[in-house]
């Protein structure tokens, strides 16, 4: 292979790593960090510039300055875990260049998530034992648990009909609110505030708060912003959300 | 009986959130404990009248000492183990209450708490920052080991 031929490989992989996994929710600098690891491995002088939205990466005079688009952000963190174990492998020697980049394709187009009725599950028992770190009621726990269940249904359905994040997350803290008010009226729960918040919890933005704050103190400030925005916007739509059934009420 | 309580529903709420979160199924029962060690902290802390933002920050440290111990041993990313045990701590009841009470007109609330969220989630942030620089001062004399955030300075001084 020609050594322009091996740059172009690297810069494709780099952006490859960083994109894959600013899409799955990591922190900027951890994202940059893998990056510039991964360069300093292949005898490369990089520098990138890494937001929310997007990764500009350059190799120095000798190759094009790559770009790369981020247009989707969720947290999954098992990709965020086969990434750096890809990014160890190559920093070590154990992998080349080309199976580094072959493993990361695969990462990109593999779909690690558990089963969906699971996660549907989990989100019902995480809302229900919510309830009780908040000294909530225990005769609130099923009221909860429905709440969490159908509220992160919602968000699923509404994520694959629309597309629109925003509008899933309002969608979704509505029937939160639906079915925790409708739980009050028919005598299965008695505090409609405890319920609401626990079943939302599955939905709030908390990880997207710190992080933004993570960023902004290792200096990516436009990173923490924007990161900061996107969990206003969240935030905003749940409460937007439970809002308008309260206002019904 | 009431911190028991507390420590198995913390436990399980956190563990339940991996899921979604797509944690490592291996690693789902370390989250677990790391969550409920975390929150144990921050609500022995409260029970004790300390500021819920010292709580938090005491609750996050504890979180990001754990999650350093776990990460080396079982070679998995810290993130995975400090994204799910600041779960149980993130004010995500409060980032809610707060845009609640700007729909419902209430300002002056909704400042209010939105302060103490975002105070909040400063002292989260600060306590795993500082864990994490505090623990790798230990350790540097024994492995080659930096955090992350060390290193990507270092890079960027080096660049």
């Amino acid at each position: 292979m020609t050594n322009e031929k091996k740059d172009e490989l690297a810069l494709d992989c780099l952006l490859l790593a960083g994109q894959i996994m600013m899409e799955s929710g990591a922190e900027t600098y951890r994202v940059e960090d893998t990056m510039l690891r991964m360069a300093r491995s292949q005898n490369l002088d990089a520098q990138s510039y890494v937001t929310p939205t997007g990764i500009i990466l350059s190799l120095g005079e000798k190759q094009k300055t790559k770009i790369i688009s981020i247009s989707s952000r969720i947290t999954d963190l098992y990709k965020i875990a086969k990434v750096n174990e890809v990014s160890r492998k190559l920093t070590l020697k154990i992998i080349t260049l080309d199976e580094a980049y072959d493993e990361l394709r695969f990462i990109q187009k593999t779909n690690y998530f558990l089963p969906i009725w699971l996660q549907i599950f989990m989100s019902a028992v995480s809302s229900a034992c919510f309830l009780i770190l908040f000294r909530g009621n225990w005769t609130d726990m099923p009221a909860a648990f429905l709440a969490g269940g159908a509220g992160y249904l919602a968000l699923l359905l509404m994520q694959h009909l629309t597309k629109v994040k925003f509008f899933s997350e309002f969608f979704a803290s509505f029937v939160v609110a639906l079915v925790a008010f409708l739980a009050v009226t028919s005598g299965y729960g008695n505090e409609l505030d405890k319920i609401i918040i626990s079943g939302v919890m599955p939905l709030v933005p908390g990880i997207l708060i710190t992080n933004a704050v993570r960023d902004l103190m290792a200096g990516h400030l436009t990173a923490g912003i924007a990161k900061g925005t996107e969990a206003f916007l969240t935030a905003f739509a749940i409460g937007s959300g439970v809002a308008i059934v309260v206002a019904i009420h | 009986m009431e911190y028991l309580v507390q420590l198995v529903f913390s436990f399980l709420a956190t563990a339940s959130l991996c899921v979604i979160f797509n944690a490592p199924v291996k690693a789902i029962p370390y989250c677990g404990l790391v969550g409920a060690a975390g929150w144990m902290i921050y609500y022995i802390a409260l029970e004790e009248q300390l500021a819920e933002v010292i709580a938090a920050f005491l609750g996050a440290f504890f979180v990001a000492v754990c999650a350093q111990g776990y990460a080396r041993r079982l070679k998995t990313p810290m993130i995975v183990f400090i994204v799910s045990g600041i779960i149980p701590l993130v004010p995500g009841g409060l980032a809610y209450n707060t845009m609640r009470y700007f729909v419902e007109q209430n300002y002056t609330l909704g400042l209010e708490t939105g302060i103490r969220a975002f105070l909040i989630s400063g002292a989260i942030a600060m306590g795993i920052v500082f864990s994490e620089v505090i623990f790798q001062l230990f350790v540097k004399f024994m492995t080659k080991g930096r955090t992350s955030m060390q290193s990507f300075i270092r890079n960027k001084r080096r660049l």
